[in-house]
Formats: structure tokens, sequence, C-alpha cells
């Protein structure tokens, strides 16, 4: 495994242009398989607008202690772009006027921001319901620092969502190195030990399962009943739900297609499986994006290829409710990526 | 000659270009197993509708949840592709075992069953030449 990002290693893919390049010709060029455009439009379901505004996903950084292989980030330890206190709290000005419900914390390991604790804190202050922390669970471990994060978690009642691509050693560690998975084993302890994930407990603790591979995820209901059978009886950790998660063609998980000759083979399943009720919820209609300096996405995955939301309004220093709610969600053929069989999002499942 | 294989090689790989050209051009394969084939599996009901969405039902409901899990069948699936030495099924069952997030382990083991079951079949018929060496030896 690679211990570099794609960014340090001066590889062509961490040019987000290049990516677009590459999700737009072969395959697509050739009309083999129909642009994300041209099905939508075949379904009467294009352009694709912005609902009610729920959810600020925020990027605070993508400064990683680990360098998963199927990263859309293209984050680790070698990225210095963090959030600062002033951006934070532009963004903490905007969740008083939108209304938005969930702000949802994620990077990099976002606990690596030096201002994390602040943001937590003050967003908890300006009335957001719920804080979401996207912790890779390593971050616990560590660091000394790091130790309290559960007990900094359960005061400020921070909804936790953290990755978990098996219940096996080997497949936890092929996707995100050596080590991970008895360090996010100790960790899920250490956060049930506090009452994450316990039954009835209101200390939310869901896991995120990516595929470690070129295939799609399973059912999502029979997944998340595996993987609570083995946590349980290998290890007694619980948790609440699984979110399965497709992984997208971009960044990390593109360089890995294609170097694995994987890649059209994984486009044609995403097209194939398709699913028109998928796109109905896809999460750009209730998400916004914020990226580490403060532009403003339809999510995190056209973040990571530069697409800012098509919008006048495009940083959160000049943000606009309203002008913002016109927009068009800029699409590409990554975008296959949440549509296909039961949907896939930040949240899970859309369909 | 030297020279003569030089001239071979190089006749031997512009005949290969040509046949490589002809093929792509006709849209025909080179293998009689083309992995790209399975993504066709559907276009079979083409030419005989009604039979080939019959098999389609029949095999959509096999798979689902019943008194057997559906990954439990996805296992005696992935065994059975082997035995019928289905490059296709083992391509599509591997891959759905990694979807429902089956180990390695365990399709090896399927794999195995279905290798026993295959072998053993071959050598219960030793029985049948036991018998018949017997009756014929005095």
């Amino acid at each position: 495994m690679q211990l570099k990002s794609l960014k340090k290693r001066e590889n062509e893919l961490a040019n987000a242009k290049r990516q677009l390049e590459i999700l737009s010709n072969g395959i697509f060029k050739d009309e083999e398989l129909p642009t994300f455009r041209t099905k939508l439009a075949a379904q009467n379901q294009f352009p694709l607008r912005p609902k009610t505004l729920e959810i600020l996903q925020i990027n605070v950084g993508y400064m990683c202690n680990q360098v998963c292989g199927h990263c859309h980030v293209d984050a680790g330890p070698d990225r210095k772009e963090i959030m600062t206190r002033q951006t934070m709290q532009q963004c903490l000005d905007v969740i008083k006027q939108t209304g938005a419900h969930t702000l949802d914390l994620t990077g990099g390991a976002p606990e690596m921001n030096p201002d994390f604790r602040w943001f937590v804190e003050e967003a908890t202050k300006v009335g957001i319901k719920e804080v979401i922390v996207r912790s890779n669970l390593t971050i616990i471990t560590a660091n000394k620092k790091y130790n309290d994060l559960p007990e900094f978690f359960k005061k400020h009642g921070v909804h936790v969502i953290s990755s978990m691509p098996h219940w096996t050693e080997g497949k936890t560690d092929q996707q995100r190195g050596v080590g991970v998975f008895n360090a996010s084993i100790k960790a899920l302890k250490m956060l049930n030990a506090v009452g994450y994930g316990m039954p009835g407990s209101e200390l939310k603790l869901d896991l995120v399962y990516n595929p470690s591979g070129a295939f799609l995820p399973g059912d999502q209901t029979a997944l998340e009943a595996d993987f609570k059978k083995a946590l349980l009886s290998n290890f007694e950790i619980q948790f609440h739900n699984l979110f399965s998660i497709t992984n997208l063609p971009i960044s990390r998980f593109l360089d890995y297609l294609m170097a694995s000759e994987n890649y059209e083979d994984y486009m044609y399943n995403l097209v194939a499986a398709f699913n028109p009720a998928a796109v109905a919820n896809v999460m750009c209609t209730n998400t916004l994006s914020v990226s580490w300096d403060g532009w403003l996405y339809d999510c995190d995955f056209n973040q990571m290829l530069e697409l800012r939301v098509d919008s006048v309004v495009q940083h959160i220093s000049e943000f606009n409710k309203d002008l913002l709610s016109k927009r068009t969600i800029c699409i590409s053929q990554h975008c296959y990526g949440c549509t296909a069989g039961a949907g896939s999002s930040c949240q899970g499942t859309v369909a | 000659m030297d020279c003569e294989i030089y001239r071979f090689r190089r006749f031997f790989t512009n005949f290969r270009k040509i046949i490589k050209t002809v093929l792509k051009k006709t849209n025909m394969s080179n293998t009689y197993y083309e992995p790209s084939d399975l993504r066709k599996f559907g276009a079979i009901t083409e030419w005989s509708e009604e039979l080939g969405e019959k098999f389609f039902d029949y095999y959509g409901k096999v798979f689902e949840e019943g008194a057997l899990t559906a990954r439990e069948k996805s296992l005696i699936a992935l065994a059975v592709s082997h035995v019928v030495k289905c490059p296709y099924c083992i391509d599509a069952y591997t891959q759905d075992g990694l979807k429902r997030g089956i180990t390695k382990e365990e399709m090896m083991e399927a794999v195995h069953a279905g290798a026993a079951i295959e072998s053993g079949a071959t050598l219960v018929h030793s029985v049948q030449m036991m018998n018949k060496y017997k009756k014929l030896s005095m």
C-alpha cells in the first residue's frame, strides 16, 4: 500500500481536470455507455435541482493519519490543507441563517484540525440539532492527545460515524493499511465503554461500509446483520446502524480501478445498476459541501473534482440561500456511484 | 537461417495483427470465452423472448431469500459454477460473494465441497470397475 497521497507522488490523477477527462472519454465518448446526463434525461430527471438544505457537510481539512487505498479525498499525513477558525466562523454564521439541522464534519481526519473541538462546541451553541463527525477510528488511539475523544464526543452529543470495510482484519487492513483493524477495534471498545453504540443509547455510533475492491456493496440490511453478529461475537462490540457506501470512481479509487484494469467493468456495473428511484434522493439534493478554504460544492466528491456550485455564489463568505437554491447540480459520470442499486450517500442507501 | 527466422516472425506478427483487426471489425472474438459477454447475458431473450423471460424470472426467484438465505445460495452457486466449469458463473458469483461480504476462506471451502462431490462421483464409479474386474477374473 502507498504511504503517500497521489498529490505528493505527483500522480496525474491528483489533477481534477485529468480525472474529469477520463470520466468523459473512452467508453462514454464512444457511446458504449450513456453519460450520466443522457441517462437522467432519458428518465426526465435532468437537470438535478436541490431541495431544502438539511445538511451542511464541512471538510475541515485533507490531513489524515491514514492513507486508504480507496480514499476519494486523497487524504494523508502529507496533505496540509486545513480549515482556519475564520472559515469555521463563517460556516457557523451560515448555519444560523439556513435552518440546516445537521452539521456533518469530515476530512481527512477531522479531529486533526487544531480548531476541531472549538468548532464542535460553537456549533452546538448555535442550535444545530445534530453534529456528525466522520471518524476513521484509529485517530482515537493514534496519539495520547486524542484518547479523550470519546468523552469529548459524549459531552457534546456528537453523532459518530466510523469507517469499517469488513469485520475481518485482512480485508480491513488491505484497504486501510496495516494495523488499522486492531486500532479500530480498540477505538470502538473505547466508544462502547462511554455508551456509544449501545442498544437504546442516545449516543449514536454508526459504521460505514465501503467495498474493499472493484465491486458494488451488497444489501445494506444483510451486511449490517453480518457485521453486528461478527463484531459482537468476536469482540463484544456494539453499534447502531451500518451505512453501505459505493466507492465512486475518482481520485485514489479511480487510480486503483485503472491500475488493476477494472475501470471499464466497474463503470459498466454502475451504469447497469442505475436506479431512477435513487436519483430522487441523492444527497446533493439536501446537502451542501464546504471545502477547507470555504468554497461551496454540491457534494464532497464534486469538491475533490473541483466542480464548484453552478451559482453566482460560490464561497461560504457570500452565502445566499435563495440564490443557491436556484442552482443546477453539477454532474459527471462519477455520479453513477450514487444512483447504483439501492443508491449511496453519506447516510447510506437512499432507495 | 537467422534471416529466415526473422522473416517468419515478422510474417507471423503481421498475420496476428490482421486477424485481430478483422475480428474487431466483424465484432467477433478470437476466443470461445469473452469476459464482456457476461454483460450480454440478458440479450438471450432477444432470440426467444418467452423462454428467455421465463428463465430469468425463475433464476431471480431461485436466488431470493427462502428456506435458505441468499448468502447460502450464493455459495452453492459458486461451488456449482466450478463443477460445471463456467467462467462466466465463476466471475459472477465471486463478485456476488464479495458484495455480500463472503470471505475468501468461505468461498474456497464452497469450491472444495463441489470438488469433493465431483471427485467422489468419479471414484464411486470405481465400484463398477471393481465389479467388472471381479466378474471377468477367475
